[in-house]
C-alpha cells in the first residue's frame, strides 16, 4: 500500500469525520433541546423521565405571543366559539388572549440595534481601517494601541459610568443609545480586523485605479472595497454576534422602548409560571436571524478564519 | 505623447532622503530607462511622476505643464505596475475599458478603443476571461492594454518584466520595445537590469542612492562612465579598476602607473592623490612577459564565442575578454596591454571620473 504525506488515507479520513460528526451532535444536543421543547405543552416540558417523543404542540409559540387572562368556566361558556388555533389552544387552559405580548417589538428592536450597531461598527471600521493602512496617520501605533486597549477589560466594568452618562444624556433606553454602546465596543475589533484584510490588499490596485484617472475615494469605493468583502462579511457577522446575544448592558440599560429580545425572554418566566414552551420558543426563534445571516455570508466566513493562512 | 523635464526633484521620508535634487530631460517619443540597483530611488522617482508620490521639492514638466503637485489622475500618464494590478474582480475587458469610463467615454467610442488594442496586442481570445486565471504573458498584456487604450501623454513602467520566467523576458522585451517603436509613445522605465536597460533604452539614467549618477544614451554610459558606480555597475564583467598613486596635469596624454608610462586619452583636469586607472575587459590584450602590466593567469572563462581569463597582477586583478580561440593556459606568466583611446582616470576619493579627450562631451553635461 503506498503511502503519502499529503493525502489522508481512508482510515484517517473516517477517523476525522467520525470525531467532527461526534462533536457536532454533542454541540448540537442543547439547540435540539430547545428547539423541540418549543413544541412541546407546558407538562411534556418539565415532565420526568424528559420526553423526546412527544405530541408536537403550538402552545409555546401562542403564549410567546400573546398575553392571556384566566376566565370562570361560566365565562368561557358565555364566550363565542374560538376564532382561529391560537385561541383554541388558549381556552383548552381555561384562559383567553387579552391581546398580542411584548416579543414582536423587543425582536424589532434586537434587529434595529444588532443591525444598526453591525452597519455603523462596519462603516466607521472601514474607514478607519482603510485610513490606518494607507496612510501616514500621525502616532499610528499608538492610536492602534488605544483602540485596542477599549478591549482589555469586560465591557461591563464600565457599566455604571456608563449608566450614569447615559442617564446624564438622556440615551438610556434609547435605540441610539444602544446602537452607540454596542458600536463603541464592537469597533476596535472591526478596526484591528479589517486593517489585517486591508494591509493584504496590495496598494497597488489603488494605484491603477487613480492612474487611471479615479479619485482616491473612487478607487476606494469601486477597487479597495470590493477586494475587502470577505473581511468585511466576517468582521460584520462577529460584530452582529456581539450585538445580538449581549445581555448585561442590554439588562442594565433597557427596560422599555430599546428593550432587545434577551433580557425580555428570561420576564416570560414570571408571567404565567415557568412557561419553558414558550421560553424555548423565543430562544428558537431568537437564534434564527444570526443563523440566516451567518449561512448568507458563510462562504466569506470560512475565508475569514483562514485569512493570512492562504495567500489568494 | 509629450515631453518631461524634471527639475531638482527631491524627495524625503522623515529623515531619509530617497531622492537627492535630481533633474533631467525625457524627449519626446524617448524609450528613457532609469537604472540602479534596488534602494536607489528610481521607483521613487518614477512614481513621483506618475504622481503616486508627492515630491518634497522640485518640479515635474509633462509637456510644459508643471504637474508636481497635482493627483495621479489629472496627470494623464499611464503605469504599468510590476505586479500588474490587474482589477481582481474584473475580467479582461472590464480591465482594459476601465480607464475609459472613468473619462466619461461614449460607448461607441470606448469600444473603437478596445477593438484598437485589442488588435495591437493580440488578446482577442482572451477578452471574456476573469483575470485571476491569464498566464504571466497575457497579463502582462492586459496590462500594456489597460496603459495604451487611454492615449496617455506618458507610459510609466516598474519593472515590467521582473514578474515573468527568463525565458518570457526576452520576448516581452523585444514586444516591448516594437510597441514603444510603434506608437512612438514617451516611455519612463524602472529597471534594475542593466542588460535590460542597454538592449531596450534610448537613454538612461544611472541612479544610485538617492542620487543621479550619470544620464546618456547606452553607449556613453558604457563607454565612458563619468563615476566608478557607474563603470562598476554597467557592463558584465564589468570595468577593471587599478589603484595608483599618482599625478596628472591638464593635457597630459601619458601617465606615470605603477612605474611605468602608460598612454591615455588626452587629460582635461589637474589633479594629485589616489586614482583609479578604469578599463573594460575587451580592452585589454594579453601580449608576452614582457610586455605592458605583468601578471599570471589565474582562470579562464569559456562563454562560447569570447572568454573571460583572470590575470593576477602586483595591482590587482585584471579581467580580459578575448576571443575564445586564443589559447590561455593557467598558471601562464603574461604581459597585459590596454587600449589606450578607451581608458578613463578616476578621483579615488570622490569616485568621479576625471575629464579627458574621451568623455569631456559626456562629462560635460553633469
Amino acid at each position: 500500500m503506498s503511502f503519502s504525506v499529503t493525502e489522508p488515507s481512508k482510515r484517517q479520513k473516517s477517523i476525522a469525520g467520525f470525531l467532527v460528526i461526534t462533536y457536532a451532535l454533542i454541540t448540537l444536543v442543547p439547540l435540539f433541546w430547545v428547539f423541540i421543547t418549543g413544541f412541546k405543552t407546558p407538562p411534556d416540558s418539565i415532565s420526568y423521565p424528559p420526553k423526546v417523543f412527544f405530541s408536537p404542540s403550538l402552545e409555546g409559540y401562542v403564549n410567546l405571543f400573546t398575553t392571556r387572562t384566566r376566565v370562570t368556566p361560566e365565562q368561557m361558556q358565555a364566550l363565542p366559539p374560538p376564532v382561529g388555533f391560537a385561541e383554541a389552544i388558549v381556552r383548552n387552559r381555561d384562559m383567553v388572549i387579552a391581546g398580542p405580548s411584548k416579543f414582536g417589538e423587543r425582536f424589532m428592536n434586537s434587529i434595529i440595534i444588532g443591525f444598526g450597531s453591525t452597519f455603523l461598527s462596519i462603516f466607521l471600521g472601514t474607514l478607519a481601517a482603510y485610513g490606518f493602512s494607507r496612510f501616514n496617520v500621525p502616532l499610528k501605533d499608538d492610536l492602534m494601541f488605544f483602540i485596542l486597549s477599549t478591549r482589555m477589560m469586560p465591557p461591563i466594568a464600565v457599566a455604571i459610568p456608563i449608566f450614569l452618562m447615559y442617564r446624564q444624556l438622556g440615551l438610556s433606553d434609547t435605540h441610539v443609545g444602544m446602537i452607540l454602546l454596542y458600536t463603541a465596543v464592537n469597533i476596535s475589533l472591526a478596526v484591528w480586523l479589517l486593517k489585517g484584510f486591508i494591509d493584504e490588499i496590495p496598494r497597488e490596485y489603488e494605484e491603477a485605479a487613480l492612474i487611471d484617472g479615479y479619485t482616491r475615494f473612487q478607487a476606494f469605493y469601486k477597487v479597495v472595497l470590493p477586494q475587502a468583502a470577505t473581511g468585511i462579511a466576517s468582521t460584520a457577522i462577529f460584530c452582529l454576534i456581539f450585538a445580538w446575544n449581549e445581555y448585561a448592558f442590554a439588562v442594565l440599560l433597557t427596560s422599555g422602548t430599546a428593550q432587545t429580545a434577551p433580557p425580555f425572554i428570561p420576564t416570560i418566566i414570571g408571567v404565567g409560571g415557568l412557561d419553558w414552551p414558550a421560553v424555548a420558543a423565543g430562544a428558537t426563534l431568537f437564534l434564527l436571524p444570526v443563523l440566516i445571516f451567518t449561512i448568507v455570508l458563510r462562504k466569506h466566513l470560512l475565508r475569514g478564519i483562514t485569512f493570512g493562512a492562504v495567500r489568494k | 505623447m509629450a515631453k518631461i523635464v524634471i527639475e531638482n526633484l527631491k524627495k524625503s521620508f522623515g529623515d531619509f532622503t530617497a531622492v537627492h535634487s535630481s533633474s533631467f530631460t525625457i524627449e519626446d517619443g524617448e524609450f528613457f530607462m532609469l537604472l540602479g540597483p534596488s534602494g536607489c530611488g528610481k521607483t521613487t522617482t518614477l512614481r513621483m511622476i506618475a504622481g503616486l508620490e508627492m515630491p518634497t521639492s522640485g518640479d515635474i514638466y509633462i509637456g510644459g505643464e508643471e504637474v508636481s503637485q497635482k493627483p495621479a489622475s489629472k496627470r494623464d500618464i499611464a503605469f504599468v505596475f510590476q505586479m500588474f494590478a490587474l482589477y481582481p474582480h474584473m475580467n479582461v475587458k472590464r480591465n482594459l475599458i476601465y480607464p475609459l469610463i472613468s473619462q466619461g467615454m461614449k460607448r461607441k467610442d470606448v469600444k473603437r478603443k478596445l477593438a484598437e488594442v485589442v488588435e495591437i496586442l493580440g488578446i482577442a481570445d482572451i477578452l471574456n476571461k476573469p483575470v485571476g486565471g491569464l498566464s504571466g504573458g497575457d497579463r502582462q498584456r492586459v496590462a500594456l492594454g489597460r496603459a495604451i487604450v487611454r492615449d496617455p501623454k506618458a507610459f510609466m513602467m516598474d519593472e515590467p518584466l521582473g514578474a515573468l520566467d527568463a525565458e518570457f523576458r526576452e520576448h516581452m522585451a523585444e514586444e516591448l520595445r516594437a510597441l514603444h517603436d510603434r506608437m512612438n509613445a514617451t516611455t519612463v522605465y524602472v529597471t534594475h537590469d542593466q542588460l535590460e536597460a542597454m538592449q531596450m533604452g534610448d537613454k538612461i539614467v544611472v541612479m544610485n542612492e538617492g542620487r543621479v549618477e550619470q544620464f546618456g544614451t547606452p553607449q556613453e554610459i558604457y563607454d565612458k562612465p563619468a563615476t566608478l558606480f557607474v563603470a562598476d555597475f554597467i557592463g558584465s564583467p564589468s570595468m577593471n579598476f587599478l589603484e595608483f598613486d599618482g599625478a596628472i596635469n591638464t593635457g597630459d596624454s601619458q601617465i606615470d602607473f605603477d612605474g611605468q608610462r602608460l598612454s591615455v586619452p588626452q587629460q582635461r583636469e589637474s589633479v594629485e592623490g589616489k586614482l583609479v586607472l578604469g578599463v573594460r575587459p575587451e580592452h585589454v590584450a594579453l601580449t608576452n612577459y614582457h610586455n605592458g602590466l605583468q601578471g599570471r593567469i589565474l582562470a579562464t572563462e569559456y562563454l562560447g564565442t569570447t572568454q573571460i581569463v583572470t590575470v593576477k597582477t602586483a595591482t590587482g586583478e585584471v579581467k580580459v575578454r578575448q576571443d575564445a580561440s586564443v589559447p590561455a593556459t593557467l598558471d601562464d606568466q603574461v604581459g597585459l596591454t590596454f587600449n589606450a583611446k578607451t581608458l578613463t582616470v578616476f578621483n579615488q576619493g570622490s569616485g568621479q571620473a576625471l575629464m579627458s579627450e574621451l568623455n569631456e562631451g559626456v562629462l560635460d553635461r553633469g
